[in-house]
């Protein structure tokens, strides 16, 4: 299964954008996996440097996980501001309270303009970001949260650390 | 299993502890018929939970989906409930898998439906079937590849 569309400019890029290993996530911020392989991400970057670059995608399951989709919207409305991954990471660390006014104070702790977060928290144009992420996670073959795409191909195997930083390793062999 | 070309036999299932649902209610519309083993997987976006999210671009197709496997009305209502599921599950559950194996997607051994997709026609002709392995959640790119193939070749 292969990742439709590859990652572009439109993406969010973590780490070297050059790097030999591309991981790609598609994620729900109130998915407690996901929740789960956030440190892990942090671990492979730290033990791969500019090796590897980190994609995330959105695939919040709004039915399951109701608040998933406004904090999806939050981060790319902190993006505007230069702060998504700031603010990925803050909500990754704040599962738990993930409400309106949670992310508000997020935004605030993130020194971002309010008035304009809070306008683009209610933006169509956000919500379309989210929604094509989505769109493309069905098209790939994502069937749940997290998935991960190694080099443009679905992972499989254990995202657990030890296994996942081998394997993503050996990736950079593979080049 | 049922290969595409065939006539997708009619049946009638509870849906809810007091109503049925007939495949035959859906003639000019396409189906998407979703056999699955059981209620209540471990998992974040299991297959149902993922139907639900992709119910707006099976929409867009014209197609309804329908979740079917051998448990109870009961528990199909809970297990609904639970997920806020927007599309139907039906029990076949009495006499038990009779629907699955109908479509030939019984496990007799495991007395379950095995995981299997069939994508159907306005006229309730099946166009596209799939049978995955059962631990393996299928994900939906198939079926939308299945329903864009039909949108292409619609003759006008």
């Amino acid at each position: 299964m292969s990742l439709k569309p590859p990652v572009s400019a439109q993406d969010h890029i973590q780490g070297n954008p050059g790097a030999t290993i591309e991981l790609v996530e598609y994620g729900d911020y109130q998915c407690p996996h996901c929740g789960h392989a956030y440190p892990i991400i942090k671990q492979a970057q730290d033990a791969l440097g500019d090796k590897l670059k980190f994609v995330f995608r959105n695939f919040p399951l709004s039915e399951i996980h109701p608040e998933a989709r406004l904090a999806a919207v939050a981060a790319e409305a902190a993006a505007k501001q230069d702060k998504y991954w700031e603010m990925h990471d803050i909500i990754f660390e704040n599962q738990q309270h993930l409400k309106k006014a949670n992310l508000l104070e997020y935004a605030r702790r993130l020194d971002l303009d309010i008035s304009r977060f809070q306008q683009d928290l209610d933006s169509p144009d956000l919500m379309d970001i989210v929604e094509e992420d989505f769109e493309s996670g069905v098209r790939s073959g994502v069937n749940g949260t997290p998935t991960f795409f190694v080099n443009g191909r679905k992972y499989g195997g254990s995202w657990e650390p030890e296994d996942f930083i081998r394997y993503l390793g050996s990736r950079i062999e593979e080049q | 299993m049922l290969s595409p070309g065939t006539k997708a036999p009619d049946f009638t299932l509870y849906s809810t502890p007091d109503q049925q649902v007939s495949l035959s209610e859906f003639k000019g519309k396409r189906v998407i018929l979703a056999f699955y083993p059981a209620d209540w997987s471990p998992v974040c976006g299991d297959q149902m939970a993922l139907y639900n999210e992709t119910l707006r671009f099976f929409h867009k197709s014209n197609a309804e989906v329908i979740g079917i496997s051998v448990d109870g009305k009961w528990c199909h209502l809970a297990f609904s409930k639970d997920r806020n599921l927007h599309f139907p599950l039906l029990a076949d559950f009495e006499p038990k898998g009779a629907v699955a194996s109908l479509y030939g997607v019984f496990d007799e051994k495991l007395g379950e439906c095995k995981r299997a997709l069939f994508v159907l026609d306005e006229e309730g002709i099946i166009r596209w079937s799939y049978l995955s392995p059962v631990g393996v959640n299928p994900g939906a790119d198939g079926i939308l590849d299945a329903l864009e193939e039909m949108d292409s070749t619609v003759q006008k």
